[in-house]
């Protein structure tokens, strides 16, 4: 479990996580997180077999309001904190494949 | 709950005291603390943005009130600096990060309602490792805060700017928040009491979000009986908070005068190893006073705790790494325009984040990624699951647990800045009671080369007055700590 992350394996979590990364930032992170997965190797050759995991330190459930209408945050107010916004709307960039 | 005796020996409650019974007004106590940031924060750097305006708006508010014989609430003109991930209504709230630099969110943080509706008057937004991830406060994109007992050195994090603000006399009290020490960690280093709540006992409505099953809202003061008025007046139920618990909270304040008499008090030895002789030192001093009290003190083991930090480098990481997808040039912050929408995230994403959320946005990803979930993520959740377990099991024998806050105390700027594993054993001694949604609570004990060290308490879920009777006894009994210059006011 302690491999060491490659330079491929951080271009291509960088992509996952939409990140645009530097070949040298490429290398730096790899070392760097090899480093904390090292680390965590302790915990990824525990044997736990059996041990239920816990996602959530309480036992809380999930919570629903009553449903009934009530105000929300305006829409105008929402879309001025927008880079873009038009005709009520969130304005972005052509999707991939779609004509300009 | 409200009774004149909050004031007796502490400055923010003294302060509340004295501006509800008139002898005192809120702007005066306002002036006089930004007297304090106008001299010294130049060089400490505690604050994003001072709220000048909004600040002396609102104490001439506190004063009416006063003036017309209401009563403005149990911390009426007493300033609060807020940590710069709380929300607050048109006011710049940036997580010290370029991607939300000039974002101005559209509500208050319900804790920013709760304390303005008791009358505090919020005096500005603190400085924080960016998204709250560090324990240093030099990952902020608009420069590190300094230990006001050192200007050399850091002042912890990630709630750094709120600890220094305090320690610095900018302001009585402050809220954090703590994910895996950031609240503790910084009050040790800085000198001042630091409390992380029960997850779910204080609402994350408005708290932006960094790991959701560990982040939690707490208060920064110089005295445990500060802490506690603050604690008392933000915790409870919030249905804007699905994770907010049920239930009255506890109270703490009048509990606080009950000692430790007859209480079973465990020192966790997994937690003494490793640090510092002298913060091993501090806490082995602290367990002699609580036995001096009458506390039954034992050195315990809690032994799944020694796998908490590389649990939390896992599911924290994940967890960030899912919420801070969010951030992606759409609906808010900062947009670096692409040729398309996935050039345009890339763009955003590379220049609004600096290297350390990078670093735990990656982490994260991959640790949730296709085969490596189960290896890291799920094996880090069981791990969670032991360490409660052996908390549960301790619980058992002892009322609180004793232990270090940190390693060691606060370190030069730039000592952990190349090497980011060593900068996370910072939190090793915080992080199992996040793991674990206890609360733990650090508290001034001793020094190391004139420098301010903590001791930890820690108590099980909702142990808060168990934990604040320890604290406020350790406190009686301390060490002369150090001052920095400015100190109290």
């Amino acid at each position: 479990m302690a491999e060491r992350i490659s330079a491929a394996d951080v271009a291509h979590v960088a992509h996952l996580a939409r990140l645009k990364v530097s070949e040298e930032e490429i290398a730096l992170f790899a070392a760097q997180l090899g480093a904390v997965l090292e680390h965590a190797a302790d915990v990824a050759a525990l044997d736990t077999a059996g041990v239920p995991p816990t996602a959530h330190p309480l036992p809380v459930r999930n919570v629903l309001r009553a449903d009934e209408e009530r105000p929300s945050l305006d829409r105008q107010t929402v879309l001025d904190q927008a880079p873009r916004a038009e005709d009520d709307r969130f304005r972005v960039p052509r999707i991939l494949g779609e004509a300009p | 709950m409200s009774s004149g005796q909050e004031g007796a020996s502490s400055p923010a409650a003294g302060l509340a005291a004295a501006v509800r019974e008139g002898r005192a007004s809120a702007v005066e106590v306002l002036e006089r603390h930004l007297g304090a940031i106008a001299e010294r924060d130049p060089e400490i750097h505690a604050f994003n943005l001072v709220m000048v305006d909004e600040a002396r708006r609102r104490a001439e508010t506190v004063d009416g009130a006063v003036a017309r014989g209401e009563d403005p609430g149990r911390l009426a003109g007493v300033p609060v600096a807020l940590k710069d991930n709380l929300c607050t209504r048109g006011v710049p709230t940036s997580c010290s990060s370029k991607i939300l630099a000039s974002w101005r969110p559209p509500y208050d943080a319900t804790v920013v309602e709760r304390i303005t509706a008791a009358g505090a008057v919020v005096v500005g937004k603190t400085n924080l490792d960016e998204f709250a991830m560090g324990s240093s406060t030099e990952n902020s994109a608009f420069g590190p805060t300094r230990n006001p007992h050192d200007p050399a050195r850091v002042p912890g994090g990630s709630s750094g700017g709120s600890a220094a603000a305090v320690a610095a006399g900018f302001a009585p009290l402050a809220l954090g928040s703590d994910t895996g020490g950031s609240i503790r960690q910084p009050a040790a280093l800085c000198g001042v009491v630091g409390v992380k709540p029960t997850y779910g006992l204080v609402s994350r409505y408005g708290l932006v979000a960094f790991a959701s099953s560990l982040d939690q809202i707490g208060p920064f003061a110089h005295t445990v009986r500060d802490a506690a008025l603050l604690f008392e007046v933000i915790a409870g139920h919030d249905p804007m908070d699905s994770t907010s618990l049920d239930g009255p909270a506890p109270s703490v304040l009048d509990a606080i005068p009950m000692g430790v008499e007859g209480m079973r008090v465990g020192l966790v030895s997994e937690l003494l190893a490793g640090v510092e002789p002298a913060a091993a030192a501090a806490v082995e001093a602290a367990a002699e006073a609580l036995t001096g009290m009458g506390a039954k003190v034992e050195t315990t083991s809690v032994p799944a705790t020694v796998y908490g930090l590389s649990a939390y480098y896992l599911i924290a990481p994940a967890e960030a790494s899912s919420n801070l997808a969010r951030y992606d040039g759409v609906r808010y912050g900062l947009r670096v325009e692409g040729e398309d929408v996935a050039a345009m995230f890339g763009a955003t994403r590379q220049a609004g984040f600096g290297a350390e959320v990078k670093r735990r946005i990656m982490l994260g990803t991959y640790a949730l990624s296709a085969g490596y979930y189960d290896a890291y993520y799920g094996q880090a959740q069981r791990v969670r699951t032991l360490i409660i377990r052996d908390f549960e099991e301790a619980y058992r024998s002892f009322d609180a647990l004793l232990a270090p806050t940190t390693p060691g105390p606060a370190f030069p700027l730039g000592a952990k800045t190349q090497d980011p594993l060593s900068m996370y054993m910072s939190d090793v001694c915080t992080i199992p009671s996040n793991l674990a949604g206890h609360p733990a609570m650090s508290i001034p004990w001793g020094s190391s080369d004139g420098l301010p060290l903590g001791v930890q308490v820690m108590a099980p879920a909702l142990g808060e007055a168990v934990m604040f009777r320890v604290a406020a006894a350790l406190e009686g009994e301390a060490p002369p700590a150090p001052v920095p210059a400015g100190g109290r006011r």
